[in-house]
């Protein structure tokens, strides 16, 4: 053993590995893999049919479908956007341009609550924006459209910062090659920039799709939580736990959870394959 | 022996990359470690640097086992196939910096590094960062760093990959000239057979973990130790049926041999005065021009063979008939090989090139 | 139609495109954030600059802007600490399970922030398994300052590690293998060689985990208890007094997290300009 443990030690030229690495295991374990284990310890004490019982309730469901809807269709926007805003910012030029692109960071440097009263601020009756679509009996705070806009905030700068490295780094001839063969702006967009870009705005898409079903700050406020409408899955499970419902807390954040981790891997799935296509 | 190897075996996952290797180096030698891309010569550069550490085996350095000794505690001067300077410091802290650790006194340094500096001609660039100097300049800077704190061994990875095609060739000589100033034992990995031949005083030959041959240049360019160096060593062709050939007989269990360009000589019909019954007809496939000569493929009895022909005979054209005389060629098995004389030729007088 | 008409159509088309994109990014920055930000200015001081200073000056939002300073510092240093030692340990050497690792420091990226609050209320509350530790020592972690200081450190906890890696990765280990085959200690390496590669990517990953760590809400209002002056911090203050319809001073305090996110985009965009330029 004793053998063993300095044939480890000696096999490395830079020094520093047993310090480094210790540090490191043990942080992760304390900060993240210990507390995230207590999830499953929490709802190991769970029957599968308490379980079922929990997570299938009226309004635990609608919690997961207003909040994956919402996360779906906001995601949706954002990847769209994002490549408008990507490319201007990446290729052309004009006036405030640094400014602009500056102002992508700003729902990630703002405190999410100060988003969330801000909006529902803008979007109310009574609000800017809220007062003039009230006039045509359009309401946007306090439904899912109100939610849908909240999670468009948070996620935009996920898809932008995602794709502008990639646009950056994609040689024009490409695109001159297209146009020289007769291709229109168009077709030359989506034949051959689009497929170049597609991965890094699935890795923006699933990076804003997570952050919108997991986010409470900013939707929380613009949400007005009525059951069974506009009561997101974040929200079902602080409700839960103020009402020192531990358990039933844990089983709804558990099916979160996993369907997070089944969206990033399937997303990772479908990147890997449209990155092979290109390489 | 100032380096020994031996019986050194190292596997990464399921590749072998040192495949009971032993061998010695005597103090002052310049060695050439050469073989092909994956053939083990930069892990056992690694190995003696102590950057890997070896699954078996014993290595020696100077008559003191250094396994157990750390790289840093070995002696070594070692320059990286990238160079690895240190971006973000001038060429005078980089030199400086194994002084530094060794804690030698400011004016000491300063001394040896401005030693050094001029010695590799680098005279007023003390303070430029490495990214404002040419590739031949970073290489300098790379051997002065390793040559700075006085080690009793240099190992170079590659020392001229990264440096374009001109450079290198007057880089080549310089390094040669430099390390034999400087009187450092020295050991440099290369895939590159000029190179090896050129700038060493010995060569190893790697080929898949083992080490097939070692010797001066000229030894491994006569005497091919196995069927590997004959091939890798000059430019081959492989001739699967050489007991056809006039002057060349079976010899037991060597079905395959090799033929270098300088082997064989071809004349145009009348040309050869000599020999004549030791030679083949062949029949002129192509042509190339190669600077100083001209490579001529023909084809003999459906055999095809690579030759060389001077510039100041007279020329010959594709699809002519030619004489093709084949002086020697190697024939080997497995592990063995042997020069094979064309013996219709001793009939006559005596073998010349 | 000549050919010369035929490109000169292609540049007018290509200019309606370029004026067209650039407008629809326009408006869309405008109307989701910039008017955002704007209302927040003009309804902080909708009852008068007075009344601005007084809901800003109040004991209970200096109380709140406290805590918050506190976290984030904490939360930055400690990560930073971990961010150092992780990069070192996965970009300097080769071992089994690295993606695993790696996978492992960026849960807290995909986790809900209400999640994040929830696992600590399960390890450390009153069902948790370590309660009973907690309480025969006497220490209070959940509805208490250290539990706001934890939640924290986990929703920021890959921010600063991220940053570094990739950097690292990209520079290589050549140098690192040079210097300690001169001799150099680990300290020294790290000092010397490593750290003037990383500067700016760790200056950045800094910038990032106090913008987040500062304003973060959901993990840190399960943590928190609410209890006004004591685990408040600034995102959670402002959610109370909007809860009391007190609006205007809702956006009042608001706003200095406002100057702060400011603050941290300024230097963002500081740091970033000075490593495209510094990347020599």
């Amino acid at each position: 053993m004793e053998y063993k443990l300095k044939r480890i030690k000696r096999r490395r030229v830079i020094p520093g590995f047993p310090l480094s690495m210790g540090i490191t295991l043990a942080m992760v374990s304390m900060i993240v893999l210990i507390p995230m284990a207590s999830i499953i310890i929490c709802a190991s004490d769970l029957s599968l049919q308490e379980f079922i019982q929990i997570v299938t309730a009226k309004d635990v469901v609608s919690g997961y479908v207003v909040s994956f809807s919402c996360a779906l269709i906001a995601a949706i926007i954002n990847c769209i956007f994002g490549v408008i805003l990507a490319w201007v910012l990446v290729r052309y030029e004009f006036p405030g341009k640094r400014f602009l692109d500056g102002l992508i960071e700003l729902p990630f440097a703002l405190p999410t609550a100060v988003a969330g009263i801000s909006l529902t601020a803008l979007y109310s009756d009574q609000g800017w924006i809220g007062g003039i679509f009230a006039k045509f009996g359009i309401k946007i705070a306090y439904t899912k459209v109100g939610i849908t806009i909240a999670m468009i905030f948070i996620g935009i700068p996920f898809v932008v910062r995602a794709i502008q490295p990639v646009l950056e780094k994609f040689d024009p001839q490409y695109e001159e090659a297209a146009s020289m063969l007769g291709a229109n702006g168009s077709r030359t967009f989506f034949r051959v920039i689009f497929p170049e870009i597609l991965p890094a705005m699935l890795t923006g898409f699933g990076l804003a799709l997570a952050r919108g079903i997991g986010e409470y700050g900013s939707v929380v406020f613009i949400a007005g939580n009525i059951p069974y409408k506009t009561q997101i899955a974040p929200l079902l499970i602080m409700s839960k736990l103020e009402q020192l419902k531990y358990t039933d807390a844990t089983a709804i954040a558990l099916v979160m959870l996993v369907v997070s981790f089944l969206i990033l891997l399937l997303l990772n799935i479908i990147q890997v394959h449209a990155t092979k296509r290109t390489t | 022996m100032y380096v020994e190897l031996k019986n050194i075996t190292k596997t990464f996952q399921d590749y072998k990359a040192s495949d009971n290797v032993s061998f010695g180096i005597e103090k002052g030698k310049l060695i050439g470690l050469l073989g092909p891309s994956g053939s083990g010569k930069t892990t056992i550069l690694r190995m003696i640097a102590g950057l890997e550490q070896p699954d078996s085996g014993d290595i020696f350095i100077n008559g003191e086992r250094v396994n157990d000794i750390p790289a840093s505690k070995r002696g070594i001067g070692f320059v990286f196939q990238s160079y690895a300077l240190f971006r973000y410091m001038d060429v005078f802290d980089n030199i400086a910096f194994g002084l530094e650790i060794q804690k030698k006194n400011k004016k000491e340094i300063k001394d040896r590094v401005l030693e050094l500096i001029k010695l590799i001609g680098l005279e007023g660039l003390e303070h430029r960062y490495p990214n404002q100097l040419s590739g031949g300049q970073r290489q300098r800077v790379a051997f002065a760093r390793a040559l700075a704190p006085n080690p009793q061994l240099l190992l170079l990875d590659e020392p001229f990959a990264a440096i374009d095609a001109k450079v290198r060739q007057e880089l080549r000589s310089w390094l040669k000239e430099m390390i034999s100033r400087v009187g450092i034992t020295s050991i440099f990995v290369t895939h590159d057979q000029d190179e090896a031949i050129e700038v060493a005083d010995e060569i190893i030959i790697t080929n898949q973990g083992r080490v097939d041959q070692m010797g001066s240049p000229l030894e491994i360019y006569k005497k091919p130790g196995t069927p590997f160096v004959a091939q890798f060593i000059g430019q081959s062709s492989i001739v699967e049926d050489y007991s056809s050939l006039v002057g060349f007989d079976k010899v037991e269990s060597m079905n395959q041999a090799i033929i270098r360009p300088e082997f064989i000589r071809i004349a145009k019909r009348g040309e050869l005065k000599q020999y004549l019954s030791a030679a083949e007809e062949g029949v002129v496939e192509s042509i190339a021009f190669r600077g100083n000569n001209l490579e001529v493929k023909v084809q003999v009895n459906g055999q095809n063979f690579t030759a060389t022909r001077s510039l100041e005979k007279e020329s010959i054209q594709v699809g002519e008939e030619v004489d093709v005389l084949i002086y020697r060629l190697y024939v080997f098995d497995e592990d063995r090989t042997y020069l094979l004389e064309n013996k219709a030729m001793k009939d006559d007088n005596p073998v010349f090139i | 139609m000549s050919i010369k008409q035929d490109s000169v159509d292609l540049k007018k088309g290509a200019k309606i495109t370029k004026t067209v994109l650039i407008t629809v990014s326009l408006l869309f920055v405008i109307i989701m954030l910039v008017i955002p930000m704007l209302i927040l200015i003009v309804y902080a001081f909708k009852d008068g600059f007075t009344k601005y200073i007084e809901a800003i000056t109040d004991t209970y939002t200096i109380k709140a802007l406290r805590l918050t300073i506190i976290a984030t510092i904490t939360a930055v240093a400690i990560n930073t600490f971990f961010g150092l030692f992780a990069a070192w340990a996965v970009t300097k050497f080769y071992f089994k399970g690295k993606q695993l690792l790696l996978t492992l420091i960026d849960i807290p990226f995909a986790v809900s922030p209400v999640i994040a609050g929830l696992i600590f209320i399960l390890t450390f509350g009153r069902i948790g398994w370590a309660h009973g530790f907690l309480e025969a020592h006497d220490i209070q972690i959940v509805f208490a300052v250290p539990g706001v200081i934890i939640a924290t450190i986990f929703v920021t906890f890959p921010f600063i590690s991220r940053e570094i890696i990739p950097v690292l990765n990209a520079q290589g280990k050549d140098e690192e293998e040079a210097a300690a085959l001169m001799g150099a200690s680990g300290f020294r390496i790290f000092r010397k060689i490593t750290l003037p590669h990383m500067k700016w990517a760790l200056l950045y990953g800094i910038v990032l985990c106090s913008a987040r760590a500062m304003g973060e809400f959901g993990a840190v209002s399960v943590l928190s208890g609410h209890l006004r002056g004591k685990t408040n911090t600034l995102p959670l203050h402002v959610e109370i007094i909007y809860n009391e319809f007190k609006l205007s001073a809702a956006f009042a305090v608001s706003s200095i997290l406002v100057v702060l996110a400011v603050i941290i985009l300024i230097l963002r965009n500081i740091v970033e300009y000075k490593a495209k330029k510094g990347g020599r």
